[in-house]
């Protein structure tokens, strides 16, 4: 049996991550307005398109104008991303990048290219090309970047829930054996439809809050109503379908990584008729000690929702952080194995590959190896620990995103019935409630994030990867130096995009009947 | 017909021409770097910024393309290159992180960080960003520090398969004068594309005096550098490997053994050459000739093309290893399996609707040039 002497640093393996979060974190403060945003300027467009009304141009270009300003930062964190792959998580490439490269890929090819080329259009076309040609432009770039979303997605969920692949012993790596497997997976296509749904979310309480910002300080009036309602309309429908696809979502995490729901759940031992927690006493700082606690202090659950949640029936058994270490018998009647017996089954992967190698390729090593592969990551996990992600983050973020969430079905249903039979400009409290809810629905953002990949540590690839077996050979000091420019840096570009963004909205939209304009 | 072999070949030609491209494109690079010679007043800088910044997301794009292909096709030289030479790539990210966001910031209401910072920031991108590329390509035919041992995984002790041998990370490459010539005959060749392109793009004589001016410079700068590598590149000994048993060896003289063997890549090479030479004596000849640019850049694509073809067709490690030759990548030992390079293939059928698409608008949006008026308007940076 192969006991591994792993000489990898733990600040290698630290500064890897939080390098990667820090991208992957600022990233996401710019993606979600932008694919929000395209929805809400298509729109708008698409009314001037059929009226040919100037109000509705202007309107256009004004959102259009925004968000070019929050373009830029969001290819400028994502080029970073998709390099760090290989940067930061070199061995992570080697081992899966015969099937996960092929999504990156298809992103530049297909669908980064007509975003690139079709943004351009949409800012400078107005006056080079046909209206109709500059409203394809318009939704073109929305699409494009929709389409690029899909591809990310693709690859982030394959790292979730690996498919489609086998693993070539005389590669050392897996390699794909169905690209329908790993581009429609179930966990793809429900990650796909809930990110981006939620994003939409963004771009509508983003344009719901600057136009209440000029009702309050009485300004812009048909252009703040017509947005509002642009805005709140869509917000509603994304929140809705956010809240269904999230539900499928929790089923599906319950299938494929139950761990992750446990530390979603602070459910140390699990069993039948699970309540779903609403509230309780996690320490946000500190791990709890699962193993001798019964469950968190002070719990108020809704009776039967997690078994519900996780296994579509009331009665349904879901495991606990420690079942999960234990081992435990799943609802279908198989046996989940223990950690330890993981670890032995991950052992004897490595060790029969070690024989391979050696050039031991008869059909008794070969056949060792396809039975274990399944558990190969575990064969470098050496303590429970190791395995159980850190719950505060997961528990409290996980709240955090479903309670803003429902908070946002309510507002826009509010502020859709005030915009069509109130009078708006009375409610300056509802108006205002636009603008603190627009800072809070980038925390539900960024806790969605947090849930999907705190909840997955330590797994590169769910259990055929650990970080510390995926990372480059970089040392800490030389990661951490990166980590710092970047921060630096992103930090103070996000300040002058605000600045930007706040002075393009005091400046307000062009009026068109000011300018000589024949159209 | 579609063997493997084949379809490592048809990759490592997706990948060369965008390579291709890339240095193509870098004509964006090239004109921020002259941003100060080519406008002398805020309005003409601020001209050569709205023309070049109309295109600069192609060039991003085609570098983010470049690197999700890389991935995809060759995993191998993803891993072992990225995550080795880590520094060169960081240097080389972070100038291109700089440049995306200075476009859409520095003409705008609130940038408090002025608008000549940003404009360095573009001019550090112009010169540092074809530097370290093209050193960065020029290792494809000198060599790198690093070795690749896949038994690492299961090893028992470091579990990272591709390890650079010294503590520099990739930087080490600018100690190769090699590398260092044709990182700087890029830098002029982006310059002299740049030149070209502002040329054709922009409609101000003032402007197009400048930039003719330093096309003649930078043509001349990249000739006598590109020259004088070509040179010793053919001359030197290649790395070669065995078809058969992957073993690789030096072999001499084989980038010229390779563009003899292949000789329609020779006659590419020379029609690349001629479409370059006859932009540079044309546009030098003749006032009012603007359309430089397409003679120039086709024939920088095909040149490089080339380049990138002699690097890894015909039997030779493209990524070789200076400290273990066996290590050296070749599109046989570090490509994906045969079922993704298929997969991947038919994606690939994308790619001229993708040409398509861009030429057509690039047409549409081009049909007007930029001029001293057209700056005052809204819709610009």
């Amino acid at each position: 049996m192969s006991n591994l002497l792993l000489e990898i640093s733990a600040g290698t393996v630290d500064w890897s991550r939080a390098q990667f979060a820090l991208t992957a974190i600022y990233h996401w403060l710019f993606v979600p307005l932008t694919l929000g945003l395209a929805i809400v300027m298509g729109i708008a467009e698409t009314c001037y398109f059929r009226t040919r009304k100037r109000f509705w141009k202007d309107t256009a270009r004004f959102w259009q104008k925004l968000f070019g300003i929050n373009f830029a930062m969001g290819i400028a964190t994502g080029l970073i991303l998709e390099f760090e792959f290989g940067t930061n998580w070199s061995n992570y490439s080697f081992f899966v990048g015969d099937i996960f490269g092929a999504p990156l890929a298809i992103e530049g090819i297909i669908a980064f290219f007509m975003e690139a080329t079709f943004v351009a259009v949409m800012f400078f076309g107005w006056k080079k090309v046909s209206p109709g040609f500059h409203l394809t432009s318009t939704w073109l770039t929305g699409v494009g970047a929709t389409i690029s979303a899909w591809w990310i997605l693709v690859a982030n969920a394959w790292m979730q829930y690996p498919v489609g692949q086998t693993f070539n012993p005389d590669t050392m790596r897996f390699e794909m054996t169905s690209f329908a497997d790993v581009a429609l997976s179930p966990v793809a296509v429900d990650k796909f439809f809930h990110t981006v749904i939620s994003s939409w979310i963004i771009g509508a309480i983003f344009v719901v809050a600057v136009s209440g910002w000029y009702l309050l300080k009485n300004r812009e009036h048909k252009l703040a109503m017509e947005s509002i309602k642009i805005g709140s309309a869509v917000g509603l429908i994304a929140s809705v379908l956010a809240a269904f696809t999230g539900h499928i979502s929790g089923y599906q995490v319950a299938q494929v990584q139950p761990m992750k729901l446990a530390a979603m759940e602070a459910l140390y031992n699990g069993g039948n008729n699970q309540g779903l927690t609403l509230v309780a006493w996690v320490n946000p700082f500190r791990q709890p000690d699962y193993g001798h606690e019964a469950e968190a202090p002070a719990k108020i659950a809704l009776p039967y929702g997690l078994s519900i949640l996780a296994t579509n029936t009331m009665d349904g058994y879901v495991p606990g952080i420690n079942d999960m270490i234990k081992g435990y018998t799943k609802n279908d009647g198989t046996r989940e194995p223990s950690l330890t017996e993981k670890i032995e089954k991950g052992k004897l992967a490595i060790a029969a590959l070690q024989q391979y190698r050696s050039g031991q390729k008869d059909k008794k090593t070969l056949q060792t190896i396809q039975d274990n592969m399944k558990y190969f990551g575990y064969g470098y996990v050496k303590s429970a620990d190791q395995i159980v992600p850190f719950v505060p983050v997961s528990f409290w973020a996980f709240r955090l995103m479903v309670g803003l969430g429902m908070l946002f079905i309510l507002f826009f249903a509010v502020m859709l019935f005030f915009v069509y039979k109130k009078d708006l400009m009375k409610y300056r409290w509802l108006l205002i409630t636009g603008i603190v809810l627009l800072p809070l629905s980038y925390v539900a953002s960024e806790s969605g994030w947090l849930v999907a990949e705190f909840g997955r540590q330590p797994w590169t690839i769910q259990d055929l990867l650990p970080t510390w077996v995926g990372v480059s050979n970089i040392s800490a000091g030389s990661i951490a130096l990166t980590f710092f420019i970047f921060l630096v840096l992103f930090t103070t570009m996000l300040a002058v995009e605000i600045n930007i963004l706040c002075k393009a909205i005091k400046k307000g939209p062009e009026h068109s009947e000011n300018l000589n304009a024949n159209e | 017909m579609f063997t493997y072999s084949f379809l490592q070949h048809y990759w490592w030609f997706l990948i060369s021409l965008l390579g291709a491209l890339l240095v193509f494109l870098m004509f964006v690079q090239g004109a921020n770097s002259l941003i100060f010679q080519l406008g002398k007043t805020p309005d003409e800088r601020r001209m050569v910024v709205n023309s070049t910044g109309r295109k600069w997301e192609i060039t991003f794009t085609t570098l983010v393309t470049f690197g999700g292909a890389f991935f995809a096709s060759f995993p191998l030289f993803y891993s072992t290159s990225f995550g080795g030479a880590y520094w060169l790539w960081m240097i080389i990210l972070f100038s291109f992180v700089l440049q995306a966001v200075s476009y859409e910031f520095q003409n705008k209401l609130g940038n408090f960080l002025g608008v000549k910072t940003f404009q360095w920031l573009l001019l550090i991108n112009g010169i540092l960003g074809p530097l370290l590329l093209g050193g960065a390509v020029a290792t494809f035919f000198n060599g790198s520090n690093f070795v690749v041992d896949k038994n690492n995984i299961v090893g028992g002790m470091n579990p990272v398969i591709s390890t650079w041998a010294n503590g520099s990370h990739g930087l080490d490459a600018l100690l190769d004068v090699w590398n260092l010539y044709l990182g700087l005959a890029v830098v002029f060749l982006a310059r002299a594309l740049g030149s070209f392109y502002i040329m054709n793009n922009v409609a101000d004589q003032v402007i197009r005096t400048r930039a003719r001016e330093k096309m003649l410079i930078n043509v001349a700068g990249f000739l006598v550098l590109f020259l004088i590598f070509l040179g010793r590149t053919l001359w030197k000994d290649g790395f070669a490997y065995d078809p058969v048993t992957g073993i690789i060896s030096m072999e001499p003289m084989k980038y010229l053994r390779n563009l003899l063997d292949m000789w329609y890549l020779a006659a590419v090479l020379l029609i690349g050459v001629v479409l370059l030479l006859y932009a540079v004596i044309r546009t030098a000849m003749d006032k009012l000739y603007m359309k430089g640019i397409w003679p120039a850049g086709i024939g920088v694509v095909l040149v490089v093309l080339v380049l990138f073809l002699i690097a890894g067709w015909n039997n030779t490690a493209y990524y070789p290893s200076n400290v273990d030759i066996q290590s050296s990548l070749t599109i046989a030992n570090s490509c994906s399996s045969e079922f993704t390079l298929r997969t991947m293939s038919v994606v690939s059928l994308f790619i001229p609707f993708v040409l398509a698409y861009i030429v057509y608008v690039w047409h549409a949006m081009d049909r007007e040039k930029i001029t001293k008026e057209e700056i005052t308007e809204d819709d610009i940076y």
